[in-house]
């Protein structure tokens, strides 16, 4: 007797049909997109009010997969979209989900700037240190001296510390993971989800295809195995203090969760003082 | 076709230039989002739009680059408002890549670009024409898109409201291209009231969700209806190839289909879509074709030209893109010669050119920019071309 099939309960929020995705085996987007589903499904948010917008890249195709209004937009671009969606549509919960180098090279200016007005948007950036879908070269997050298809000696450029430059430019939420940590990525991701103002979640991932071979680090479980001896839980750290070195401990946590008044707050605030009853509120389109 | 809603529509007599010209039109219009990036001299349009827009319910945001005002607009508009947004010269070239996104994933919205002579950095504040061939075929690959020439801040508010109406009918994004002197120059704009200011709503799909796929045309058309986020649909939007349903379809037959229709709902829509307007054409052996501020200065050519005694007519384009295709090649048939002046080295003669297809002549009157012709400039052309 064969027993009963299950449906995954995650299964709901794929695009089924789309099956299977184009990431290769022991890659950890998809394993970041599992988290969020389970994020999804514990937050019991309405989920006719969850957009996702994403980049272009390997993790630019998660908005493909979600089964929820999403956008596949252009390389680096995915957070101003998501400010003018969310600034159209302040009814919606707006989840910014892309890789390190469409949101930290070409979409820098992007991020540093959302982080800085606090627009109320998710950022889920994906960090496997490397620009995947076009074959592996150097991006602004691969630590020295690691080879890239661009960088054939070992890259040489100073890395960024994403944590550090979203809480520095005002982000209200910052946290950083490994795709190892699918609990605590889920659990992080649940609570950002119910937070307004610009929230940030780096999520080291593997990308065994390029990054790992290309380095002589084995594969995707090899990996994972790494990140589980090197992470360092470090709530509440000084972001100055988590930045990355090549094969080195690897900080994770929630490194900052403070409040600030969101960009719609500071825009109806600053419009309702100076204009008192000659200010006509924005009403959602979504509203009528 | 509805009406504008009278909250924002300022009904009566104003003393506006073409900048500000434009942002009225946008209010009548609808637009209650613009996303914008400070350049001379198009920012008129969006100070204007944000010292209005708090006063009838819209939303402007100063972006940190064209870049990322140019896909702010996008996400607005698919957020479900009226979208625009607004440049000049270099920023329009910044705006490229997102005027493609706009295309392939047919999301109504405007964009006004007031033109200043370049290339590059070029003369900030003074005007050209040098931006048209560039709203045609600044973004890569193949695609048509939707553009108006106003000549004077009236037609700047008329061709605004026009454009929002068409961004919506064709879900393209369109552009109002006005010159830098179109733009600053001031004159009477008579604003009708709202009732008497058609607008086209957008068209939101009333079938269910699982039954409705965002681009599949709508029955009998080209054009499929809208969603927003939020109404169950669950839709996808991609800059890639794809398929009805919006999923990415990497074959050559996803990419005829969709690539071909989105020609084709403005090609094949293009009777409904050209506008122009023309003078003297009953007797013209010579026809000046011209747009924006040039078909101001070509009158004066013309009418020192008929005092002479020459049969000179005037073909005004009030829509660049589509081109008047058909109205050019009757008028070639009948005419000697096409004279076209123009704030550039020669764009839209080109275009004269090759739809004439050597019927007739077709003389071009270029000009570098910065100023506009001197009418006698224009008037030697007629004289030589009816020659």
């Amino acid at each position: 007797m064969s027993a009963p099939v299950r449906e995954n309960p995650v299964d709901k929020y794929l695009r089924k049909e789309r099956m299977p995705s184009i990431w290769c085996p022991g890659c950890g987007i998809g394993t970041t997109v599992n988290c969020f589903t389970r994020a999804l499904d514990a937050s019991g948010f309405d989920l006719e009010k969850v957009a996702v917008v994403s980049g272009i890249g390997c993790t630019g195709r998660v908005a493909g997969y979600l089964k929820l209004d999403s956008f596949h937009t252009t390389h680096g671009r995915a957070i101003p979209f998501a400010t003018g969606l969310k600034l159209a549509r302040p009814d919606l919960n707006v989840v910014v989900y892309s890789g390190d180098g469409d949101l930290s090279a070409i979409g820098g200016n992007h991020l540093i700037h959302a982080a800085r007005r606090n627009a109320d948007l998710l950022v889920v950036c994906v960090n496997n240190f490397t620009y995947g879908m076009t074959g592996g070269q150097v991006t602004p997050t691969t630590p020295n001296p690691a080879i890239a298809s661009t960088t054939p000696y070992g890259a040489y450029e100073q890395s960024f510390n994403l944590p550090h430059l979203v809480a520095s430019c005002g982000g209200v939420f910052v946290a950083r993971w490994t795709a190892y940590h699918v609990r605590q990525i889920a659990k992080t991701m649940g609570e950002a989800l119910s937070k307004k103002g610009f929230r940030f979640i780096e999520i080291i991932a593997p990308c065994p295809t390029l990054y790992l071979r290309r380095n002589k680090l084995g594969e995707g479980l090899d990996e994972m195995k790494f990140y589980q001896e090197k992470s360092v839980v470090m709530n509440g750290a000084d972001t100055r203090e988590v930045g990355l070195d090549f094969r080195d401990e690897i900080p994770v946590g929630k490194f900052v969760d403070i409040e600030r008044p969101t960009l719609e707050e500071a825009m109806e605030a600053r419009l309702s003082k100076a204009l008192g009853t000659k200010y006509v509120p924005y009403t959602s389109p979504g509203k009528a | 076709m509805s009406n504008a809603s009278s909250p924002g529509v300022l009904t009566g007599s104003h003393y506006l230039d073409g900048d500000h010209a434009c942002s009225e039109g946008a209010i009548a219009a609808g637009c209650r989002f613009a996303a914008g990036y400070p350049i001379t001299p198009s920012t008129e349009v969006v100070e204007r739009i944000a010292q209005r827009f708090p006063q009838v319910g819209g939303r402007f945001l100063q972006f940190e680059d064209e870049l990322a005002a140019s896909i702010a607009l996008l996400g607005g508009a698919w957020g479900g408002a009226k979208a625009l947004t607004v440049t000049s010269g270099p920023g329009f070239s910044l705006m490229m890549e997102h005027l493609g996104y706009a295309a392939i994933t047919e999301t109504p919205c405007v964009y006004v670009d007031v033109q200043r002579a370049g290339p590059s950095t070029g003369l900030p504040t003074q005007p050209a024409q040098g931006d048209m061939m560039q709203a045609r075929f600044g973004s890569h690959g193949d695609y048509r898109i939707i553009a108006l020439c106003p000549n004077s801040p009236q037609e700047c508010f008329d061709l605004t409201v026009e454009a929002f109406n068409l961004a919506e009918e064709f879900r393209v994004p369109v552009l109002v291209m006005l010159d830098e002197v179109v733009g600053h120059m001031t004159e009477k704009v008579v604003i009708p009231s709202a009732e008497r200011i058609p607008v086209t709503p957008r068209k939101f799909t009333k079938k269910t969700p699982g039954t409705f796929k965002l681009f599949e045309p709508a029955e009998g058309t080209l054009v499929p209806e809208m969603a927003m986020p939020g109404q169950g649909h669950r839709i996808h939007v991609t800059g890639l190839t794809h398929d009805e349903r919006g999923y990415p379809a990497m074959t050559v037959a996803a990419q005829e289909k969709m690539q071909r229709r989105l020609f084709d709902k403005i090609v094949l829509n293009a009777d409904r879509i050209v506008r122009w307007e023309e003078k003297h054409l009953d007797d013209a052996e010579v026809v000046v074709v011209s747009y924006g501020i040039t078909s101001r200065i070509a009158e004066k050519a013309i009418q020192a030209a008929r005092d002479q005694g020459v049969k000179v007519g005037s073909f005004r384009l009030i829509t660049a893109w589509p081109f008047p295709e058909k109205q050019i090649i009757e008028l070639s048939r009948k005419v000697k010669a096409f004279v076209v002046p123009e704030l550039n080295m020669g764009q839209m003669m080109l275009e004269v050119e090759r739809i004439a297809g050597g019927r007739c002549k077709t003389v071009g009157v270029p000009h570098v920019g910065g100023t506009v012709h001197n009418p006698e400039v224009i008037l030697n052309a007629i004289l030589e071309a009816v020659r």
